[in-house]
């Protein structure tokens, strides 16, 4: 027992302990400095805490579903648009629905509010459809190019212009901002398209800038007056033609732009569907130098359709071959297809920045809406709990920890210090992290998340106990004090280790499987179990350690809080006389 | 605090004890009573869900003076009982969300807010508002839940053994009953906050029964090669070796929180506050208590039942009825002796006769670098 246990002892605990102390204090100044470099000194508060902005959404009524706006729908739609502005759970953001076609979302202040009026308010209905033809995106006067051979029966062209007009007279569009929707794509996407024809690879079609060419399939001639008329040239145009895309009946075909405006088309039929995509995420692509672009993964029944639609436009002559990205109305991209595509996955490039991307990527994973919203109403609100809540529940934290400290100092005197100088540390790497992670990933702090912080100084507090109790244990026996910090610690750690695991698990397996504010909870769970343990190894140990060689302590001096006559020790072992009858009767 | 100190030395020793196997019974008892009163609480008054969970009516007023705390005290009067979340919007005027009204209930409500704001009655906007905690958000938190169950109780089941887990889990269960039934009596409104609250107890709970049998594991080693103490003797010492630690912990854990309850609470009434801290202050409490008075004698009436467990009490039996033949005084100074060396992990084994020797061989060593003498 003794001999491995000499081995484990010398890297652990007396190696360095000075080193690990520096290097926590490297860490914690370096935190700090980064709250400095970010210019953030206090963490972002909850909508609890500290108000935010509200907005509220009306739902649209869209053309050819009338009776859409529902308590399914709506319910729905909140829970999307809650995933959206609360993805990892740690924003606080609030959903709920109001009345029977409102939803109220509110964001805590300092949240982007751009941003995030275009995270609920962009359907993201996202579609596959074959490209009939293109041309610039400007207003052509005279029909551009000819009809010719082929034939593709698809084209409805009646359906379609039917479709747009409801959809036009159904928008009642009075105040705010109209064209959210339209804009808040085009603007994450308004840089032009990579302009490579690059061999496109089973899974990533990439995006070539596409002459205007004339087209191998018949276009009705309804369809292409349509094109004629359409306007990409300006914003407003962009927004507007973007509306009436994302209108059209997904089986029949429709004129888009471009989300730049740089070319319009007539595109064929719905054949992949947003709802066929599983899982959507931002990536980098530095092999093609694409920049930022998005990765979608389709369900296997997804991936079929995909197959069967790139199969078929492969044979097709340019630019038929292609097939148009739409994402509510707009032409995201326009990869040409050399082959039949069986990766069950693919690409959207062209012009992201990594904030769009991942935006994107989002809400695509999301889903769509089921419904399309406009904001009607965008106004601030103050903290939901009154400034005076606060203030109480500080002050009452306040009294308690003053509580706790004069009980550790008065029950574990000298070792007091050591406890609170981890529990400081602790604290300090708590807050700085909660900071940092604000504008890092939008974590905000709420009442229950400062609450949970305040158990967790029970907790944190607790792994301090386990090891003072364990060298008094140590001390007790008989031994002197570095001994006994050095044989306490191996058990203590085991016993700090085991139970920390549990309350890792809880915040591992919550965080993982649940969303919204319990997921929230679990990461400040996780977080500050983790600090409890590193605080524990790489802090309270090496000062015990370094404590241990000081007078103060080593000699038990009555307010070390380890002096062995008050402990109880058994008395000093060197009398040897009075050790055999010990042992004999044991 | 010497004094307190040396009792801590005594427990240690085992001199002196609280015997919380032998008086598991009244324990359990006493458990089961509460827990029957939280169940009745819960089934008789129920729970009563705030806005978040339950929706609610949701006023928005024109511009006025009176400040958002103002307009809470008011709206929480004119709606009797319902909580009131009272925002400041950036007009001027206020959003009042006031949980469980439905359309005919709320038209009161408005009437009475507008003569307390001073506002004209056709000014206030009043809508239904759905649940912020939706079901989505509701169901996969019991999801996760259930998860996390199976899989603290497989991990406890393989870190320590399936007793320990089970009784884990019952102690687990209880204090999150005993929390639930103490808010359903008192009558505070569920709000995130109270989840929030009842899932770090979740956490905690667990984490305390955990440190709890960790040293339980630890007295219990090689229990099977002695002969002079019984499981249920082994886990009754192990309680009171980690007894200064459990109370320690539990204060520090509670002080803050009862500061929040007490002071932060009492000052203001009701509010948020009061809700986490309740739920925190109750769950804190029981999780202490149930880890061991419930769990640890749960443990041990589970593991008396092996048929090892068994064969070892009668031996242990035997032994101390020829003790006793013998004469009673010699007993007791073994009983002292020996409770340093099961406490003692390494001296675990004293039973044998070899170790006995290595208290003396220790004394040797006494003045050198640590460990050189081990």
């Amino acid at each position: 027992m003794a001999a491995p246990k000499k081995g484990r002892r010398a890297p652990t605990g007396q190696g360095h302990p000075g080193r690990t102390l520096i290097l926590v204090l490297i860490v914690m100044a370096g935190l700090i400095g980064g709250m400095f470099y970010a210019g953030t000194l206090t963490p972002r508060l909850g909508i609890d805490l500290a108000g935010g902005t509200s907005f509220t959404l009306q739902a649209e009524n869209m053309p050819g579903k009338p009776n859409a706006i529902n308590e399914t729908n709506m319910k729905t739609a909140s829970g999307i648009m809650e995933r959206r502005v609360n993805g990892l759970g740690v924003s606080e953001a609030e959903v709920q629905t109001q009345g029977t076609d409102h939803i109220v979302v509110n964001i805590p202040r300092g949240t982007d509010a751009k941003q995030a009026r275009q995270q609920v308010g962009t359907t993201a209905q996202l579609g596959f459809r074959p490209v009939l033809t293109t041309t610039a995106g400007t207003k052509a006067p005279e029909p551009e190019p000819s009809p010719s051979k082929g034939a593709n029966g698809k084209g409805k062209g009646g359906d379609q212009a039917k479709g747009t007009q409801q959809h036009a007279s159904s928008s009642p569009t009075p105040g705010a901002k109209p064209t959210t929707q339209g804009r808040a794509v085009t603007d994450s996407l308004k840089k032009a398209p990579s302009g490579k024809p690059s061999p496109s690879g089973p899974a990533k079609p990439t995006a070539p800038a596409v002459p205007p060419a004339p087209g191998g399939d018949q276009i009705p001639p309804a369809l292409q007056k349509q094109l004629n008329a359409l306007d990409c040239s300006t914003k407003k145009a962009l927004a507007v033609a973007g509306e009436k895309a994302a209108a059209a009946n997904p089986s029949s075909p429709v004129v888009a732009c471009k989300d730049d405006g740089s070319q319009k088309y007539v595109l064929g039929p719905v054949g992949v569907e947003g709802t066929d995509v599983k899982d959507a995420k931002a990536v980098f692509d530095s092999q093609q130098g694409q920049g930022w672009i998005v990765q979608m993964d389709f369900t296997s029944d997804g991936g079929k359709k995909f197959a069967d639609v790139t199969g078929k436009l492969a044979t097709k002559a340019q630019p038929q071959n292609q097939f148009a990205i739409v994402l509510d109305g707009a032409v995201v991209s326009d990869p040409r297809v050399s082959e039949r595509l069986n990766g069950g996955n693919a690409t959207i490039s062209g012009g992201f920045t990594q904030q769009s991307a991942e935006d994107l990527g989002n809400m695509l994973s999301y889903g769509a809406l089921p419904l399309s919203f406009k904001i009607v109403d965008e106004t601030s609100v103050t903290a939901a709990l009154g400034g005076e809540q606060l203030h109480a529940g500080l002050l009452a934290g306040a009294i308690g920890l003053a509580l706790v400290i004069i009980y550790l100092v008065a029950y574990y005197r000298g070792l007091a210090l050591v406890a609170l100088a981890s529990l400081g540390v602790s604290a300090i790497l708590t807050y700085a992290i909660m900071t940092l992670l604000g504008p890092a990933i939008g974590f905000a702090l709420n009442l229950p998340a400062v609450c949970g912080a305040i158990v967790a100084i029970g907790i944190t507090a607790d792994s301090f106990i386990v090891y003072f109790e364990r060298i008094r244990d140590e001390i007790r026996e008989g031994r002197t004090l570095r001994p006994a910090v050095e044989r306490g610690w191996p058990r203590a750690r085991r016993t700090i280790l085991v139970s920390d695991f549990v309350s890792f698990l809880a915040a591992a397996v919550l965080f993982i499987v649940t969303v919204g504010k319990v997921k929230g909870f679990a990461f400040t769970l996780g977080l500050t179990t983790v600090l409890d343990v590193v605080v524990v190894f790489l802090f309270t140990k090496p000062l015990m350690t370094m404590l241990a060689k000081r007078k103060f302590f080593a000699n038990g001096h009555p307010w070390s809080g380890l002096d062995p006559k008050r402990l109880g020790a058994k008395p000093p072992l060197r009398r040897r006389r009075s050790a055999p009858t010990q042992t004999k009767e044991a | 605090m010497s004094k307190l100190g040396s009792i801590g030395a005594r427990l240690y020793r085992g001199e002196v004890g609280y015997d919380f196997i032998g008086k598991r019974k009244i324990w359990y008892g006493i458990s089961i009573l509460i827990t029957i009163t939280a169940i009745v609480g819960l089934a008789v008054r129920g729970l009563n869900f705030g806005i978040e969970f339950s929706g609610g009516a949701v006023f928005t007023t024109p511009k006025t003076s009176v400040s958002a705390s103002q307009a809470q005290h008011q709206a929480e009067s004119a709606a009797s009982g319902h909580q009131a979340v009272v925002q400041k919007l950036g007009s001027g005027g206020l959003r009042i969300q006031i949980s469980g009204l439905d359309t005919k209930q709320s038209l009161p409500v408005q009437e009475e807010l507008a003569k307390d704001l001073n506002v004209p009655v056709k000014d206030v906007n009043t809508q239904l508002v759905g649940p912020s905690w939706g079901e989505e958000i509701a169901n996969k938190a019991w999801l996760g839940l259930g998860i996390f169950m199976v899989l603290v109780v497989l991990y406890l089941a393989i870190a320590f053994e399936w007793r320990m887990a089970l009784a884990a889990l019952i102690a687990l269960i209880h204090d999150l009953t005993i929390t639930v039934g103490v808010y359903a009596l008192v009558g505070f409104e569920v709000t995130p906050g109270t989840v929030i609250g009842l899932l770090t107890i979740l956490g905690y709970s667990l984490y305390d029964t955990v440190v709890v049998f960790d040293s339980l594991k630890e007295a219990s080693k090689d229990l099977t090669k002695q002969n002079r103490f019984t499981y249920s003797e082994i886990a009754n010492r192990s309680i009171n070796g980690t007894l200064v630690r459990s109370i320690n912990t539990t204060v520090v854990a509670l002080l803050p929180v009862a500061g929040l309850l007490f002071v932060g609470g009492g000052v203001l009434g009701a509010g948020m506050l009061n809700d986490i801290s309740l739920a925190l202050f109750v769950g804190l409490a029981a999780g202490a208590y149930s880890s061991i008075f419930i769990a640890t004698p749960l443990v041990a009436d589970l593991k008396n039942r092996e048929p090892q467990m068994k064969a070892l009490t009668k031996r242990v039996m035997t032994k101390r009825a020829a003790a006793a033949a013998k004469g009673a005084s010699q007993e007791d100074g073994q009983d002292e002796a020996s409770g340093v060396a099961v406490a003692g992990d390494d001296d675990g084994a004293a039973a044998v006769v070899g170790p006995r020797h290595q208290p003396a061989s220790r004394n040797r060593g006494r003045g050198r670098p640590s460990g050189k003498r081990r």
